[in-house]
């Protein structure tokens, strides 16, 4: 075997097993992305019932509460941006990381401060190399996360948003994650989730008809809204979560994909080459051949003479 | 047919149970509270305890439930809970075994869990 073609066919069997690879991370992926669905659904329910327990505060009684009002001059805003902790998935972190770059700017051009919290080792990855200030990082459960990991991100959030801003806390809660669309999209958003608008929560929920009776309140309105709102923000909190696993997978799925069609063109186009370079050779053999019997038959014809 | 009320119990990450009742008896901040068919509407914070539910077929289904809400509208009654478990759900030996350790670990949260567990399927 020629030397060119041994290196052809060396070429071909190394994208032959990156091909084997990337397709099974992309079953992986898919799999994992119905998962990820089901959960979102599962999930459903219970985020239901509270937005209509909260939407019955809201409309049963004028209740002011820390995590409803609006700071008259807001100061500091808390970024959460939810990132994924392993990479191979496409733009998917770097998509989520744009959306959050584009929502400081706009957070510090209205002359707020802004405190970064992150989800996922590649965000904190970004921040530490920048050697920006990350204010709390969590990392290790992006793939399927758990109600748990939802309380956890929410408790110092809600702990500082409680705060007053001169002693560090923040006036604003803004979240940066990727909405599950559907399998082929998935967009990075951002959203303000408190200072929570009642008035807004309700107008989305009563709009469906639906009108909601006087409630009677057990202890008081103050105390179920005071129990209700941080489960609320956990609850929004960990839908967005869920949204952003399901939103990884699929965006590993598509880049796993595209990455098995290349080594498909790849392998193609090596073989294309690689047969060009056999019968390269097969033809210089036998014109090799042709032209040594024809030297030969030269050689003896002169030698009878 | 006697009267009912439609009772969903869910957690947050699933629904744990749903049907018909005709009482459902809860613990709330401020008491025990039951609940029958056509009783005012309410919204109530929940102590971490058991909670009783008699299903209009004369059976009872005893929960768990850590922390939460009890809302009633419009006879639909809704449990609300960060975890709910079903007495039947739960593994005795397991959350004896974790009430114990949380004693010795003095882990308050743990041992509250593990109680509650443990109250609910001794009132099961």
């Amino acid at each position: 075997m020629g030397a060119q073609l041994r290196v052809y066919k060396r070429r071909i069997q190394a994208v032959t097993a990156t091909k084997k690879i990337t397709k099974a991370m992309e079953m992986i992926a898919a799999s994992r992305i119905v998962k990820a669905q089901r959960k979102v659904a599962a999930s459903m329910p219970y985020a239901t019932e509270l937005t209509r327990a909260v939407t019955a505060v809201a409309t049963g009684s004028n209740t002011n509460h820390p995590l409803t009002t609006e700071a008259e001059a807001p100061a500091r805003a808390a970024v959460l941006l939810l990132t994924s902790d392993r990479g191979l998935a496409g733009g998917y972190s770097s998509n989520a990381i744009k959306a959050a770059e584009r929502l400081r700017e706009r957070l510090a051009a209205e002359g707020k401060e802004v405190d970064t919290y992150i989800v996922g080792r590649k965000g904190v990855a970004y921040y530490g190399f920048r050697e920006r200030k990350v204010s709390e990082s969590w990392t290790g459960f992006t793939d399927s996360p758990e109600y748990s990991d939802a309380k956890k991100i929410a408790e110092p959030l809600i702990e500082s948003i409680q705060k007053d801003t001169a002693e560090g806390g923040v006036d604003e809660l803004h979240i940066v994650f990727t909405e599950f669309v559907s399998m082929m999209t998935q967009n990075a958003v951002d959203g303000r989730m408190l200072p929570l608008s009642l008035d807004q929560v309700a107008e989305e929920n009563t709009g469906k008809g639906e009108i909601l009776p006087l409630f009677d309140f057990e202890p008081s309105a103050e105390d179920v809204l005071d129990a209700l709102l941080p489960r609320y923000v956990e609850s929004r909190i960990y839908n967005a979560l869920l949204q952003a696993a399901a939103s990884e997978h699929a965006a590993r799925r598509r880049a796993m994909k595209s990455a098995t069609d290349n080594a498909g063109d790849l392998i193609k186009s090596l073989s294309r080459l690689a047969n060009a370079a056999r019968q390269a050779e097969i033809t210089q053999e036998i014109s090799e051949i042709v032209g040594g019997a024809g030297a030969l038959a030269d050689a003896s014809a002169g030698s009878d003479k | 047919m006697a009267a009912e009320l439609h009772v969903e119990l869910v957690a947050a990450d699933r629904s744990v149970w749903s049907g018909e009742a005709t009482l459902v008896v809860a613990r709330t901040t401020s008491g025990d509270i039951g609940v029958m068919p056509g009783h005012q509407p309410l919204l109530g914070v929940l102590e971490s305890g058991p909670v009783t539910i008699r299903t209009s077929d004369g059976g009872t289904v005893v929960a768990a439930v850590h922390g939460g809400f009890i809302s009633f509208a419009d006879n639909k009654l809704s449990l609300l809970a960060e975890i709910a478990e079903l007495a039947d759900e739960i593994d005795v030996q397991r959350a004896e075994r974790a009430l114990e350790r949380a004693k010795s670990d003095t882990d308050a949260g743990a041992e509250r869990r593990a109680d509650v567990r443990l109250r609910a399927v001794a009132a099961h």
